[in-house]
């Protein structure tokens, strides 16, 4: 269980230094339109979706509607609904409250830790995705709660830190890449990103760039299909 | 703060709920029963193309009207990249490559 927790650790560290600068931020803003550091903590546990938290400080400063929030909620992390298609037989086994903690859980971040993980000696499965995610939801907790509490004291400049979770998307992807038989599937994701970027623009490329991806996948679903392993087969 | 308290919660409230209820959709639809093979496909395939889609993501505010819009970015993802693919270490690599980041933002740009 220790060897399972400080492997958890070690590969939510890049997290930790990518939600130091955003988690603050997010508290000082959230203090700068006067949500102390209790709003922004009591919204970092429940909501738990870091680009949301931010569109939320404008519907608390204007009063929106709750039908335009709801939208708006939905439209915003709707790449969140791919996330689980990879996990409903892995989660299975795992309880309904460890499932449950897992759902809830599921950001971005998340989401990477749990493809990224590879069945290893002396690390127990469920409970490197339950710490794994649980240190993501423990680091934005500490974040936004010091943000909310201290964030003006902090001088240092700290532009550009948040690249590091950039560049955990891009190690995953290369080490996905590294071990898989065909690069199509991110081939197709990159082409379509920038084309519906060019289309829809920047703040509204995801879900349709994502749409698109899922329906080319399952149309070369004959051709790409022979390039995954099925786990059962392959053990 | 410009709304109430309680509406303040209400917004907080809608948010969780659609949040969660995207999340657990996948495990609402085929939690229950065997998965179809289609889904099981798209859940080994999409990772990668997840993935791929995030770092663009990332990078979805990059523009080339000045140097510094776009080169801090791509010099940054190549060391990231060269660093990952030479040495294997995620550590280093996320370390390195923020560190180059920062610096390129902050003092060359």
């Amino acid at each position: 269980m220790k060897q399972t927790f400080l492997y958890a650790f070690r590969r939510t560290v890049p997290i930790m230094l990518g939600f130091f600068p955003l988690g603050l931020a997010y508290g000082v803003l959230m203090e700068s339109i006067g949500y102390n550091f209790l709003w922004s903590t009591l919204t970092s546990l429940t909501v738990l979706a870091g680009s949301l938290q931010f569109l939320m400080v404008e519907f608390f400063v204007n009063g929106t509607p709750l039908i335009t929030v709801a939208l708006l909620a939905l439209l915003l992390n709707s790449r969140h609904i791919f996330y689980g298609i990879s996990f409903v037989e892995r989660f299975r086994s795992f309880g309904s409250g460890s499932r449950l903690f897992l759902i809830y859980s599921l950001s971005d971040e998340s989401y990477s830790l749990h493809c990224a993980h590879k069945p290893q000696e002396g690390v127990d499965e469920k409970w490197a995705h339950l710490f794994s995610a649980g240190f993501v939801l423990f680091y934005w907790l500490v974040f936004t709660f010091m943000g909310g509490l201290v964030g003006q004291l902090i001088t240092f400049d700290t532009t550009g830190i948040d690249f590091s979770l950039t560049a955990l998307f891009v190690v995953i992807l290369i080490d996905q890449l590294r071990e898989a038989k065909t690069m199509l599937p991110a081939a197709i994701a990159v082409v379509s990103g920038i084309v519906c970027i060019l289309l829809f623009g920047a703040a509204n490329f995801i879900l349709p760039s994502l749409l698109i991806t899922v329906a080319v996948l399952c149309l070369l679903r004959p051709r790409l299909e022979q390039y995954t392993v099925e786990e059962e087969v392959a053990a | 703060m410009t709304i109430s308290v309680g509406y303040s919660i209400a917004i907080i409230a809608v948010c969780v709920v659609c949040t969660f209820l995207e999340r657990a959709l996948p495990f609402l639809l085929f939690g229950g029963r065997e998965v179809p093979k289609i889904v099981k496909y798209l859940g080994r395939i999409l990772p990668m193309a997840v993935m791929a889609t995030l770092v663009v993501y990332c990078l979805r505010s990059t523009t080339f009207d000045a140097m510094g819009n776009f080169l801090p970015q791509i010099i940054a993802v190549a060391v990231v990249a060269a660093l990952h693919l030479w040495r294997k270490n995620t550590f280093l690599s996320i370390v390195v490559g923020t560190a180059v980041y920062m610096v390129l933002v902050q003092l060359v740009f």
